[in-house]
């Protein structure tokens, strides 16, 4: 993935900040219980969201254990109409794939549609040096982008900033990137999107070179598919004459009937919406219709490596709908930054580790991020068991194993930090299997209970940080059952 | 081996041997047990529900015969200033004829920057969906290219009941071309990016209305 992360401190560090930041707080948990409550107005509505959820789970499953014979057919139709095809294995090759295409043009600017694929590989970043400058024109991203900042949420990536920080950021940044914003502008959204549609438009009218990413591709006709609210991803999708879009290999679907399942399932999942205001589909290019040029990029970075663990691999059915960071009390309290990637919360926890591996400190804490209560799983509309894969993951860390990485199979050792409680593991498992051993332990436990201290000390320490040690009872059970036949001597 | 050989055998490999083909496994492997639409209505009751929830998304929706048709663009023009509009080259001329404003014609030489200058845009629909309050449109010459009912700020587009008009998704795909550049537009422009707060207009006609012809 992108090097914007690296350095990350892992999860419950980053956390610990997040979790003391009153404002970060306030705005988080007036944004997700707002379209929380939403969501599931929008979704009782459909009295077989059930069957749809389903659908939309076996469509994504099937797809992915024949990935390789819809790739190849997304190919064909994609060049038959009209489109150029690209792959790339990794985040440097989408990059450099791309940096030469908007050169091949000549221009030095590109417009942006939202996308998470280009987040995930650090375009922005990969064109600024190659003197290349992109405008995001999703509002959010725009916020993320004028005020140098991080995304922290897959669908409202400036979710951590309030009306009045928005109005801060546009008021200070946006004349260095363009047309500055309205005097005396007031902190109300409607100004704030007015502020937006006036700083962005004249850079619409002009681009000559938009980039996308995508939600859909239709294996059978060679079609993509961009859901939207703004009509900023119409702008970018009509007015260039060469459009590049790099989309993760996942996206596939088989055939353009399956889009029935999703175009009902994502909106009402994402936005709480029964539609979202825009819905783009184009087929190659058209004539005298939109861009004359269209390239795609399909990306691996990670994908087949995360396909080849058969557990792991169902975070590949994600549509990015973040209703499951919307749900879940991990992301309401610590933030979409502590999460050290573009794909935060719980969809993030399992999705980051997979597509990056386990190297490094954050992405093994990643699978930790989580009290696993399961709400994310139940609003999934693709039925993701995501409590199944992190405590999956979570094996790997504490366990090592085989994995996939860059197509190779290769063992990972236990992380450090594990082998005291691996050795507490063990320790239980054989007392528990002696049970004269486990009365003694039992017996000597009660009988210091005042002497034990509050907190695991040594190597239990940083494991104990942040949870409370049980009290010892004054008598085990095995005793008490013992003394009372049961319970039928008990005194009442 | 390239990039492309790399990924498709490194698929193969995640994968391993599927032991069956792709379009022999596809029908039995998806089931379609979700409704082909919710809830069973009559073409009135289609119609209002159709009008009912474009309502809710801001949408402002007028009821029409074909004969009153030219008087009520022309009023719904004039009420906004318009001073020039887009018109497709398909859009039956008579539906203009009583517009005062300026006609301009979709034109593929026409830039982005002319059409900026333009208030108004009249369009048909190749349908319309009733469940979810979108209009869906397919570049036919009623139409015209995407751009032009994207850069006015105000867009009426009209749909003729009953026959454009459909209950649900399901129901829509299979009447669409997907050769042709779709465009689903439910209700005008909006954003909840800020505190997920929903506003409408940003980029797109911050005024949609409807017609529908009857």
């Amino acid at each position: 993935m992108s090097g914007t992360f690296v350095g990350m401190p892992a999860f419950p560090a980053a956390a610990h900040g997040a979790v003391a930041d009153r404002t970060l707080r306030a705005n988080l948990r007036h944004a997700t219980h707002t379209i929380r409550d939403k969501r599931a107005r929008a979704v009782t509505e459909l009295d077989d969201w059930a069957e749809l959820r389903e659908a939309g789970k076996q469509i994504k499953d099937h797809t992915l254990r024949h990935l390789d014979t819809y790739l190849v057919q997304l190919e064909e139709a994609v060049v038959r109409a009209g489109g150029t095809v690209h792959w790339a294995v990794d985040a440097d090759e989408a990059n450099s794939l791309v940096t030469r295409l908007v050169q091949e043009t000549g221009e030095r600017e590109v417009v942006k549609v939202k996308s998470m694929a280009t987040q995930e590989i650090g375009l922005n970043e990969a064109l600024e040096e190659a003197g290349i400058r992109a405008y995001e024109t999703d509002l959010a991203e725009l916020i993320v982008q004028l005020g140098k900042d991080r995304p922290s949420h897959i669908l409202v990536p400036a979710i951590h900033r309030n009306r009045g920080e928005i109005r801060d950021i546009f008021e200070h940044e946006m004349a260095s990137w363009g047309r500055p914003a309205p005097e005396a502008l007031a902190d109300s959204p409607a100004e704030l999107a007015e502020a937006a549609r006036l700083h962005l438009r004249e850079k619409f009218l002009r681009a000559k070179v938009g980039i996308s990413g995508a939600n859909f591709m239709v294996a059978e006709t060679g079609t993509l598919v961009i859901l939207e609210s703004e009509g900023n991803g119409r702008m970018c999708l009509t007015l260039p004459e060469t459009l590049i879009s790099v989309v993760g290999i996942e996206k596939i679907v088989p055939t353009w009937r399956d889009l029935e399942v999703f175009l009902q399932t994502l909106p009402r999942s994402s936005t709480a919406e029964r539609m979202n205001p825009y819905t783009s589909t184009w087929t190659g290019t058209s004539d005298s219709d939109g861009p004359r040029t269209f390239h795609l990029v399909l990306l691996d970075n990670g994908r087949t490596d995360t396909l080849a663990d058969e557990v792991g691999r169902q975070a590949l059915r994600c549509i990015r709908c973040s209703a499951c960071l919307n749900v879940c009390p991990v992301y309401e309290r610590a933030g979409g930054h502590a999460y050290g990637s573009v794909y935060p919360g719980p969809i993030g926890a399992i999705l980051s580790p997979q597509l990056r591996g386990m190297g490094s400190e954050i992405d093994r804490s990643l699978p930790y991020a989580s009290s696993l209560c399961g709400a994310c799983y139940e609003v999934c509309p693709v039925a993701i068991d995501i409590p199944e894969v992190l405590v999956h993951l979570r094996e790997r860390v504490a366990e090592g194993g085989e994995v996939v990485r860059n197509g190779a199979r290769i063992t990972v050792r236990p992380a450090k930090g594990h082998a005291a409680e691996r050795a507490a593991m063990r320790a239980t498992a054989w007392a528990f299997g002696r049970p004269g051993i486990l009365r003694t332990g039992q017996r000597l436990a009660s009988r210091t209970r005042r002497l034990h201290p509050r907190k695991l000390p040594g190597p239990g320490k940083a494991w104990g940080a942040s949870r409370d040690l049980p009290e010892v009872p004054q008598e085990s059970f095995r005793d008490w059952w013992a003394r009372t036949d049961g319970g039928k001597g008990e005194v009442k | 081996m390239n990039s492309r050989e790399r990924v498709l055998a490194r698929v193969r490999r995640a994968v391993g041997d599927a032991s069956d083909s792709a379009s022999s496994s596809y029908a039995q492997d998806v089931p379609r047990d979700y409704h082909e639409q919710h809830g069973a209505r009559t073409a009135a009751e289609t119609a209002d529900l159709l009008a009912e929830n474009l309502a809710e998304y801001r949408a402002l929706v007028h009821r029409a015969q074909e004969a009153d048709l030219p008087a009520l663009i022309a009023r719904l023009l004039a009420e906004r200033d318009a001073d020039s509009v887009l018109a497709p080259a398909g859009l039956p001329r008579e539906w203009l004829s009583g517009v005062a404003a300026r006609l301009v014609e979709d034109s593929p030489d026409s830039t982005p920057h002319e059409l900026d200058e333009v208030t108004a845009v009249v369009t048909g629909c190749a349908l319309a969906v009733a469940e979810t309050g979108t209009l869906v449109l397919d570049g036919s010459p009623d139409q015209g290219r995407r751009r032009i009912t994207l850069i006015p700020d105000h867009h009426i587009c009209v749909v003729r009941v009953p026959e454009q008009l459909v209950s649900s998704v399901p129901q829509a795909l299979p009447r669409l071309d997907p050769g042709r550049p779709l465009t689903w537009i439910s209700g005008p422009s909006a954003t909840s990016d800020i505190e997920l707060d929903r506003v409408e207009g940003v980029h797109g006609p911050r005024t949609l209305q409807v017609i529908l012809v009857e």
